[in-house]
């Protein structure tokens, strides 16, 4: 009997943002770290912050997969019981800003008209300049912040940081915040050591 | 009000466990969880049963658990007690058992500083337990129990781990059992299905001309076996299980194929590999399940029932996949099913059957050669059948999952995910220690025996009236079975000296008998049924036995290596 072959959709693989609200207890970043590694998926970028609520951090997973992975990665991520919600937000509108800080060569003229030219055509500005470097920060989408890396290499880039993306759906959805902590807070507990 | 008890932290992890139900805990002590034992005698309805090694502890807690469904609890000191508790561990993640491991650390005021016996073991176990903590103070102690108790038993069950610094045993609190249920914020284990995908599943049953029901270890822990049962016989469904899905309904069942997979039957093999539609029921679709997921049952539409949502579309693109309770969606489903008969597939699948008869070793006569599939088939017959057999990892495993047909849910204890070697005389401790009123058989290699053999001083310490079956093949027989197929039959290191088990089990104090022909079998079962406490039987049997069928790893479902038919084999 010869059976035929199951056909399996093969998706492209493109970045995905994925944002997690986590309890602010330690070693959830661990956790979460831990699960990337162990289920093989690859991270781009991930941010961690805290919220508007004491008990709560935001991280922001960017990841190169298939839909599908995307999918997987989010259900593992729920999975962990410190995860409190969790949303693939590229699937949506949504709003994404990368944070970069780039210090580059500013000796001559010619570089510092340069740097000044593309502060104006990109969303970036010089936040330090002195004699012989200047940093520059811009905050935009990825891809632009990308864009500016390109157009700044030839000048001499130095130093390099960014903070990786972070994420936000657009409209009235938010990620299910709607809880208190319920342990009693650890840290001014009553209680009275013996030994 | 009521002035609350003043507790030490060692005195509220007992009380919790009290609170929680458990009466037995298995563990070994050391430095760091030395309060704890201090306190035990305070708690008298405790039964702490002491191992010989922390991964025996684990085992048992596994064995215990899964033989009772209840939580199993295993306590260790720091560093190496817990780092011993890891096999154990990963043992009953991978095949979701409940469990709630205490472990001791060193004082809070030295964590990090590499102090005596200090290891992270949250760290360690991370990725191999549900959830974990490292409590920091007392005050959060009586709540992290409860809620490890929580975890570790519902939705997908798993282990948890506590660890618990040796100050925070020493610190004194008014203990407060903290009411009400748990409320987590992050975990929410789906439950009901939506009402479309109730209603596509149906259709599809509805509809099929060849269904096929995989039933696997979700079903037990879901406490659908009523429901499955309901579905299988309306709509005619036949039904084939895994590993861990042994016993979800009575292998004489007529509707029953027996195991699918590696070494599943040719019949439910065929049956999967041919359906129209395949109903999985909680069971994760395991490469030993699958074999080539790229040519697994390629013409059917596919139902997936599983607690997990991580598991649904993880390894078989399925048509439905519903993510919930098992038992309460087969409750949903089950209105509309209509009853249907499903004749000639099942003839077609009784034609498989037949022509897996013809090959089979136990209608054979093998002269004065023991098998070890006999072995088994006869220790079912011997015990009518009624025994909990909890294995080791090899050859006898799948020869006990093919020759003693299991009728009852949790009555085939055995290592499936992790495979691991050793899990069986402990398991059987375990199991016995939960469920004394039942007749507990554990079954193991001459490997795997080996590996754990320490605890017969446990099973002796408690009168664990386990019935130890070894199968002795001089080999590493599971991995000599690939080398003789796969490696040219160099049987590199898979050759193995083994002591005189008799005499072991009576250093022991436990009666044993060597067994090395068919004709003793009955008379050494029925003698090792006749003892009270412990007892060994070693069973000399053929050392280069097969088991089969066999799907090669990775290899299509359908491509199994068969025994050939006797008349087959003279034409060679
Ligand atoms: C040497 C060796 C050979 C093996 N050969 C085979 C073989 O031939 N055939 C075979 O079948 N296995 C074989 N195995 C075992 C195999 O590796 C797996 O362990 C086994 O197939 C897993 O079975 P399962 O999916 O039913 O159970 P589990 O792995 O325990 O999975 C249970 C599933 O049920 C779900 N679940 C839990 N609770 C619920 C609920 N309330 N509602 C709904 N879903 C729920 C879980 O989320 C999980 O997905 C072999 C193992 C060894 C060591
Ligand atoms: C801890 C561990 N180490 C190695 C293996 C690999 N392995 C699987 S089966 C097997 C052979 C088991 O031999 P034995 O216990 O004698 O049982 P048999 O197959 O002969 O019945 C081995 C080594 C394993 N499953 N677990
Ligand atoms: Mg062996």
């Amino acid at each position: 009997m010869v059976y035929a072959q199951q056909t399996m959709e093969i998706q492209p693989r493109k970045k995905h943002i994925l944002a997690a609200l986590v309890e602010n207890k330690p070693g959830v970043l661990n956790r979460v770290a831990s699960l990337f590694r162990r289920r093989n998926f690859n991270v781009d970028s991930l941010t961690v912050g805290r919220t508007h609520r004491p008990h709560m951090s935001r991280m922001t997973i960017a990841v190169d997969a298939t839909r599908g992975d995307a999918n997987r990665i989010r259900q593992n991520l729920y999975k962990l019981i410190n995860v409190i919600d969790v949303a693939v937000v590229s699937n949506e509108p949504h709003v994404s800003r990368d944070l970069a800080l780039i210090k580059v060569r500013s000796d001559d003229a010619d570089s510092r008209n340069q740097l000044t030219e593309l502060c104006e055509r990109y969303p970036a500005r010089i936040v330090d300049i002195g004699p012989k470097v200047a940093i520059v920060e811009i905050t935009a989408q990825e891809d632009i912040v990308e864009s500016l890396i390109a157009a700044l290499e030839p000048i001499g880039i130095l130093e390099m940081v960014r903070t990786g993306v972070v994420a936000m759906g657009r409209g009235i959805r938010i990620l299910d915040s709607d809880y208190e902590p319920v342990m009693p807070g650890a840290a001014n507990g009553n209680a009275v050591s013996i030994v | 009000m009521a002035t609350k008890p003043i507790l030490s932290g060692a005195e509220i992890i007992l009380e919790c466990l009290l609170l929680e139900g458990v009466d037995l805990v298995f563990g070994y002590p050391g430095g760091t969880i030395l309060p704890t034992y201090d306190a035990l005698s305070k708690y008298p309805q405790l039964h702490h049963v002491l191992v010989r090694h922390e991964q025996g502890a684990c085992h048992m807690a596994d064995g215990y658990a899964r033989a009772t469904g209840k939580v199993g609890v295993a306590i260790a000191t720091s560093g190496p007690g817990a780092t011993n508790l890891v096999t154990g561990i990963a043992t009953a993640m991978l095949d979701s058992t409940p469990l709630v491991c205490i472990t001791g650390q060193v004082p809070r005021g030295v964590i990090g500083s590499d102090a005596f016996q200090e290891i992270d073991v949250t760290g360690i176990t991370l990725p191999i337990t549900k959830h974990n903590y490292l409590v920091t103070d007392v005050s959060e102690l009586a709540y992290t129990i409860k809620e490890a108790f929580f975890i570790a038993r519902t939705g997908r069950p798993g282990p948890v781990l506590i660890d618990v610094p040796k100050d925070v045993q020493n610190q004194k609190i008014e203990f407060e059992y903290p009411e009400g249920e748990i409320r987590l914020p992050g975990y929410r284990p789906p439950t009901l299905a939506p009402a479309d995908d109730v209603a596509a599943a149906v259709e599809l049953i509805n509809k099929a001309q060849r269904p096929i029901i995989l039933a696997g270890h979700g079903v037990m822990m879901s406490g659908a076996v009523a429901e499955l049962r309901e579905l299988a016989e309306r709509a005619g469904i036949p039904v084939a299980l895994t590993l861990l899905g042994t016993g979800a309904l009575p292998e004489e069942h007529p509707l029953v194929l027996g195991m699918m997979g590696m070494h599943g039957t040719a019949a439910s093999n065929h049956a999967i590999q041919q359906a129209d539609v395949l109903i999985a029921l909680g069971m994760r679709f395991d490469d030993r399940v699958t074999g080539n997921i790229k040519t697994y049952s390629p013409d059917s539409k596919k139902i997936h029932i599983d607690i997990d949502p991580s598991e649904i579309n993880k390894n078989i693109r399925v048509d439905i996949g519903i993510a919930g309770d098992l038992r309460t969606v087969l409750t949903q489903i089950l209105p509309g099913v209509q009853p249907t008969q499903h004749g000639a597939w099942l003839n077609q699948i009784r034609d498989w059957q037949e022509d897996s008869d013809e090959r089979d070793i136990i209608k054979r006569d093998t002269g004065n050669t023991l098998f070890g599939a006999q072995v088994i088939n006869d220790l079912w017959k011997f015990t009518e059948g009624a025994a909990v057999t909890v294995t080791d990892v090899g050859q006898h495993q799948m020869l006990s999952a093919q020759y003693y047909p299991h009728q009852r849910p949790a009555t085939m204890i055995t290592s499936g995910g992790l495979g691991t070697m050793g899990f069986g005389l402990p398991g059987a401790i375990g199991a016995k220690l939960g469920k004394p009123e039942e007749e507990v058989w554990s079954i193991s290699g001459d490997g795997g025996f080996q590996m754990t053999l320490c605890e017969l001083a446990t099973a002796v310490q408690e009168n664990a009236a386990v019935k130890i079956a070894i199968i002795n093949n001089g080999f590493l027989g599971m991995v000599r079975q690939w080398q003789e197929l796969f490696h040219g039959r160099r049987y590199n290191e898979t050759v193995m000296f083994s002591p005189d088990f008799c005499k072991l089990a009576e250093a022991y104090g436990i009666p044993a008998r060597r067994v090395t022909s068919r004709a003793e079998i009955e008379e050494a079962v029925t003698w090792a049924r006749s003892i009270e406490g412990p007892t060994l039987l070693e069973f000399v049997v053929e050392k280069e036995e097969m088991v089969y069928p066999m799907v090669p790893a990775g290899a299509d479902l359908h491509a199994m290596i068969r025994r050939p038919k006797p008349d087959e084999e003279e034409a060679k």
